[in-house]
């Protein structure tokens, strides 16, 4: 297929509007393959204007007698608006837009054209390697080892090549769990929490089904991660689903551990919301967010209507509990739903950002997000296939990853000096999953990027990320190390709507920015005064 | 004297102390002791984690509520004056004892557990009667004696001069004058004396108005926009009924409008909702018909009466006690409360007023019904969008003492600082307070104040500590002699200034210069819930670190590694002369002796590299980052103890991050029992209640 097949019309004059608050820009507008071009006029100094077609999430047209008026709604949550010089190109343009933004097949993606300045390919993608991580546990530890047992992916589909597991159990054991469990998803080690010795663990549900089955190898493995922490070692399962739910899910083969069958192990119950649910939260909050016109009461009803902070609440005291489990009781923690691939990962990487200073500096942040993200494989092709706009909607859909961004925006509020990384990170991360020139969050797993080459053919989000001119918009200016556990509260009146997020193309952007500006002034100004110290001493000997 | 001195050595010796441990505690505190109620074995219990109670001991003195921890390492002690009790509750004895639940006007929330249900009662009795003071002696700032001599105190009520304020504003000109009509308060007793009024208005045509209007306010100036003579006036309605005109009120309408050259016609602006006005017609009162008075245009803004206003603040405050809510019965009960639309149409009030001043380039005049309440809050508002000089600390001070305390807003009925009628209870500063606020968190820069400032201010309206806020008008002070006999708060704030610095404030940027540019469209979004203000005694609740204060350090950080790096260049400089002089001494083989001799008393005095490094070393723990106390916040802590807000009801300073972030989220230490399972297939051995 060529794109050219896609566009009937490629050029038109057109005006801009990018919202209330800033200006429109006029010029010419050109369709391409992968992105919308607006060129402004010789006179003009603005720059060329350009958008990803990809990130487009619904598009709305609508005719005049001379022209046209395309809504363009973004999946970063910007509403564009072009005004098209004639019908007919106005109406080409909008459904060549159409057609090309919604291109499913992976390898014509512009991440597999993207070739930026400054930027080699095959550069960085090790920036992060989970094995590294692994490795350093496998040896502080002793308990555990890396197992190559799904080299070929055959064992877990989604799981990477590298897995991290107790010491004693040997890979036909591993294997057999996989079996045990949905998707092959057997527990695997997700962080090891060095003071207290304890580890967290993620896995997916056990297929006990109605017959209440087992597996022998299965028990033997969460045997194995109590007795790696320390003899007599307690452990607690964190089940992210409703105990109903729970048991609801063995009439479809799926099910819970059985008390008996794992001694040393207790079960909670820790219900979060998933899936099409928390689509629907997700676009019911946008839509509050978009409507300017309704009074102060009516903004509160929908922003309670619409549960999302409520989301964030859960999403965050599980994190919290699982985080205290490990740290305050010594405990061993078991986390997992269903598939595993999306509440479980929200929470041990956020129980993970609670416990370990080391995940809350920049590289930390990024490896955590590769390794209980990326390489764990949520799948952020189906997840974040479309945003709140869209009309499109298929039922894979789920914002997980958002809300694990927002619950971290909800720890650097109550805690803003002890995250390396600033808001624009996260802002940055929220664009990129949905739409990105980088080859980071493309594909569901490892398996997929792997027959995708998209390591050797595409760009990594990192290495773009870390270029030293990216750095004052990402880093956070009053960072301090904190050596100790972050708990957050999670009381109603300590969560804010992310404004930044929801609100960021609505609210006007000034006076934000310039109290950040004040802000590196400050900093900085501290830094020079440092450097610019005379040294005395070297010509004191002198004397 | 010795009676109290007694009572001291009594207490001492039934806590089984010896006098060596009085120290924590000054000898001036415990002279405050002087009725002997003290109960012991009384916990207090923790809102947040009901299951945590601090075991201590209570003492009601004349002036404090104090609980005292039993906890030897940190006798954490928590003080509340009584003035700041709203509520007194004593509620169903349990087995653990008698629950007394004392709600204060500042927010706090107390619940006490009295072992004896009778020490419960006496208690709940004595608070009664302590908590509502019948005289104005009774207050607490007639005995509150900051050590500052008659000089310094006299000196203090000077800081804030509102004659100082109409010249800032570039009067009196060709259009404005000062007016001696109210000499004496002879016309209206809540106005002050000195008054800026349209030149064209005679004290005929000032008085003539002054009798059509409620109470005798007449229309005055409130501020003046000297960059195109657009002014705000206030007054109270017009008592027109249904068809009364006044002459000399069209006149001094007319008089206002003539100030401003630029403009044909004034605003005339009644912030209550039209409904409301209308019915006060028939009691005489109501608003201005436009067809009586030339030139102006009349709109309602409708903002609700203070009746309305303190049942929203109930309401709220009762969402805040909710236990365990989830988080659609929190914001439903913030919605149902209609706090927020309050605050919005207060704001808007202002945005509309700021606007007609600095855009139209019209005068406004502003009333409600007295045009005490919603009057001084409208305008304070525009006031403080329009100038920049009320974003700063002083400002914001001046702007107080201009449309509150010297136009009569009645802060001892509002407040309730003596026992009187509830219904004239009012959060109706409160609700300035607060739009300031809003205001901070949409503009970040351009306040040269902080949120604590603010919060100290709320907390002093009700703390009767600083004479300022007493009485209700400007006359009844003038009687009462309170700058005689009381102290100032604005000299206290100024002089803890460091505390209430925004280290964001710009005043050069464009943004922050001249009128506050709102957004044009209406974002409701943008009014939040002041979690600061409203759950500030429950520090759980708050971020765990503060940003201000970090970039205070960090700024004050900079400043002295720059008179450092000064004192160092200096010295380089000298050594550097020395070391020339050397070469020429050498040179010309001329005294070298007494060059040196020079050099070296000079350096004795310099800091050397070793101070340096030793400054150096001293940073971190400076630096709030690294949580630990500040030296500084130590030295006020001892010495203003009384009268710092935060500390003086708290003294639990935050010991830091490091403190704060090692208790556990729900703040309870239980763990999940092994057995503790009731769900035999599911253990909800829940060991977080969050």
């Amino acid at each position: 297929m060529e794109f050219s097949d896609l566009i009937r019309t490629g050029r038109a004059q057109a005006k801009l509007l990018r919202g209330p608050e800033a200006p429109p820009l006029r010029g010419t507008l050109c369709l391409t393959g992968h992105h919308l071009l607006l060129s402004p006029g010789p006179q003009a100094t603005s720059e060329l204007w350009l958008l990803l077609l990809r990130s487009v999430d619904s598009i709305e047209k609508r005719v005049a007698s001379d022209s046209g008026t395309i809504t363009l709604r973004c999946k970063d949550l910007r509403v564009l608006q072009l005004e098209i010089e004639g019908v007919e190109a106005s109406l080409d343009i909008a459904r060549s837009i159409e057609a090309l933004s919604s291109l499913e097949s992976v390898i014509t993606s512009f991440p597999f054209f993207y070739r930026p300045k400054g930027l080699r390919l095959g550069d960085a993608w090790h920036f992060h390697p989970p094995e590294r991580y692994y490795k350093r546990v496998a040896r502080e530890t002793n308990a555990w080892r890396l197992s190559e047992v799904n080299e070929d992916f055959s064992v877990c589909p989604s799981y990477p090549r590298a897995v991290i597991v107790p010491r004693s159990v040997d890979d036909g054991a591993l294997a057999r769990s996989a079996r045990f469990r949905q998707g092959g998803r057997f527990p695997v080690l997700s962080y090891h929490h060095a003071p207290s010795g304890t580890v967290l663990v993620r896995s997916s549900q056990p297929l006990t089904g109605p017959q209440k089955r087992r597996c022998a190898e299965d028990e033997e493995l969460l045997r194995a991660v109590l007795l790696g922490a320390r003899p007599g070692a307690r452990g607690f399962i964190v089940d992210t689903r409703s105990s109903q739910a729970a048991k609801q899910a063995r009439m479809t083969g799926g099910g819970t551990e059985a008390k008996a069958a794992y001694p040393g192990w207790k079960r909670l119950h820790r219900p979060l919301e998933r899936g099409q649910p928390l689509q629907e939260s997700f676009v019911r909050l946008v839509e509050a967010c978009g409507d300017l016109q309704q009074s102060t009461d009516s903004w509160l009803r929908r922003l309670e209507g619409c549960c999302w902070l409520a989301h964030v609440k859960e999403a965050l005291s599980t994190a919290c509990l699982a985080a205290q489990g490990m740290e305050r009781e010594g405990a061993c923690i078991l986390v997992h739903g269903a598939e595993g691939t999306d509440s479980t990962l929200l929470v041990t990487s956020l129980a993970q950002l609670i416990l370990d200073p080391l995940s809350r500096t920049m590289a930390g942040f990024q490896e955590l997000v590769e390794r209980e993200w990326i390489q764990a494989g949520h799948p952020f092709q189906l997840r974040c296939a479309h945003s709140a706009f869209s009309h499109a909607r298929s039922k894979h859909e789920a914002p997980t990853f958002l809300l694990f961004l927002d619950c971290v925006w909800q720890l650097g509020r109550q805690f803003p000096l002890s995250l390396e990384f600033g808001e624009g990170l996260l802002l940055a991360l929220f664009e990129h999953a949905y739409a990105s020139p980088f080859g980071t969050f493309l594909c569901n797993s490892e398996k997929e990027r792997c027959l995708c080459e998209v390591r050797t053919r595409t760009h990594s989000l990192w290495s773009g990320l870390n270029q030293p001119k990216e750095r004052r918009k990402l880093r956070n200016p009053l960072y301090a190390p904190n050596p100790l556990a972050i708990w957050p509260s999670v009381e109603l009146q300590s969560l804010r709507l992310w404004q930044g997020l929801f609100l960021r193309w609505i609210r006007p952007p000034e006076p934000s920015e310039v109290a950040w500006e004040k802000v590196w002034q400050i900093v900085t100004d501290k830094e020079k005064t440092k450097l610019s110290q005379p040294t005395v001493s070297a010509s004191e000997p002198q004397l | 004297m010795i009676s109290q001195l007694g009572i001291l050595v009594r207490y001492q010796l039934r806590a089984g102390q010896s006098v060596g441990s009085l120290e924590p505690w000054s000898a001036e505190k415990y002279t405050l002791l002087l009725e002997g109620v003290k109960v012991e074995n009384v916990r207090l219990v923790d809102r947040i984690s009901s299951k945590k109670a601090a075991l201590g001991t209570l003492y009601l003195t004349a002036t404090h509520v104090i609980f005292v921890e039993n906890a030897p390492d940190t006798r954490k002690e928590t003080w509340i004056l009584h003035s700041q009790i709203s509520t007194i509750e004593k509620q169903a004895t349990a087995a653990t004892g008698c629950p007394l639940l004392i709600r204060c006007k500042n927010f706090q929330l107390l619940q006490l557990i009295i072992p004896q249900e009778r020490d419960c009662h006496d208690v709940y009795i004595s608070l009664i009667r302590l908590a509502r003071p019948v005289k104005y002696e009774e207050l607490y700032c007639f005995s509150f004696n900051p050590k500052l001599d008659k000089e310094e105190r006299e000196q203090g009520w000077m800081l804030i001069d509102l004659s100082e304020e109409y010249k800032r504003m570039g009067l009196p000109n060709n259009y404005w004058q000062l007016s001696d009509v109210n000499r004496d308060y002879r016309v209206c007793d809540s106005y002050p004396t000195e008054l800026y009024v349209p030149k064209s208005a005679t004290a005929h045509i000032i008085v003539g108005s002054s009798k059509f209007r409620s109470r005798r306010r007449f229309p005055a100036l409130s501020y003046y926009y000297r960059d195109n003579h657009a002014s705000i006036c206030r007054s109270s309605q017009p008592l027109s009924g249904f068809s009364a005109r006044c002459l000399e009120d069209e006149q001094m309408l007319q008089a206002i409008r003539k100030a401003n050259p630029g403009s044909d016609f004034i605003y005339v602006v009644d912030t209550r909702p039209k409904l409301n006005a209308m019915a006060n017609r028939a009691a005489g009162k109501g608003y201005e018909n436009e067809d009586n008075y030339s030139n102006i245009k009349f709109q309602f803004i409708g903002i609700e009466n203070i009746h309305v206003m303190r049942n929203s603040l109930q309401k709220m405050l009762e969402v805040c006690e909710l236990k365990s809510p989830s988080m659609s019965d929190f914001l439903w009960g913030l919605e149902n409360s209609g706090w927020l639309r309050h605050i919005k149409a207060i704001m808007d009030a202002g945005i509309f007023i700021a606007k007609a001043v600095s855009e139209e380039g019209v005068s406004v005049l502003v009333h409600c019904s007295d045009g005490w309440d919603r009057t001084a809050q409208v305008c304070s508002v525009a006031s403080l969008l329009l100038d920049p000089h009320y974003r700063t600390l002083k400002g914001f001070m001046v702007l107080i003492e201009k449309d509150w305390i010297s136009f009569g807003h009645k802060f001892n009925h509002r407040y309730g600082n003596l026992d009187g009628d509830p219904k004239e209870i009012s959060p109706v500063i409160d609700q300035f307070i607060e739009c300031v606020w809003q205001l901070m968190e949409q503009f970040p820069c351009a306040f040269e104040f902080n949120e604590r400032f603010l919060i100290h201010i709320q907390h002093h309206i009700y703390s009767c500590q600083f004479g300022n806020f007493l009485c209700n008008s400007q006359k009844e002070r003038q009687e009462l002699k309170i700058q005689e006999r009381t102290y100032s708060l604005w000299a206290h704030l100024w002089k803890n200034r460091a505390d209430y610095m925004n280290p964001l404030f710009r005043d050069d940027h464009s943004q922050t210069r001249g009128t506050l540019r709102l957004p044009t469209t209406p974002c409701n979004f943008l009014y939040k819930f002041w979690s600061g203000m409203y759950n500030r005694f429950e520090k759980g609740l708050q971020p765990r670190q503060s940003v201000t204060d970090y970039l205070m350090a960090v700024k004050e950080e900079t400043q002295q590694l720059e008179e450092e790096r000064e004192a160092l260049e200096e010295r380089l400089e000298k050594i550097q002369k020395v070391q020339l002089n050397h070469t020429k001494v050498k040179a010309k083989q001329s005294e070298p002796s007494k060059h040196s001799g020079f050099s070296t008393s000079d350096n004795s005095t310099a800091n050397t590299p070793q101070d340096y490094s030793g400054n150096m070393k001293s940073f971190p723990s400076r630096s709030p980052s690294q949580g630990d106390e500040d030296s500084a916040l130590i030295l006020t802590q001892d010495n203003l103890k009384s009268s710092d807000p935060d500390l003086s009801a708290n003294s639990d300073q935050e010991s830091g991050v490091e403190d704060l972030s090692c208790r556990s989220p729900s703040g309870g230490e239980c763990a999940p029992s092994e057995d503790s399972g009731k769900d035999r297939d599911s253990d909800e051995a829940v060991f977080l209640t969050a």
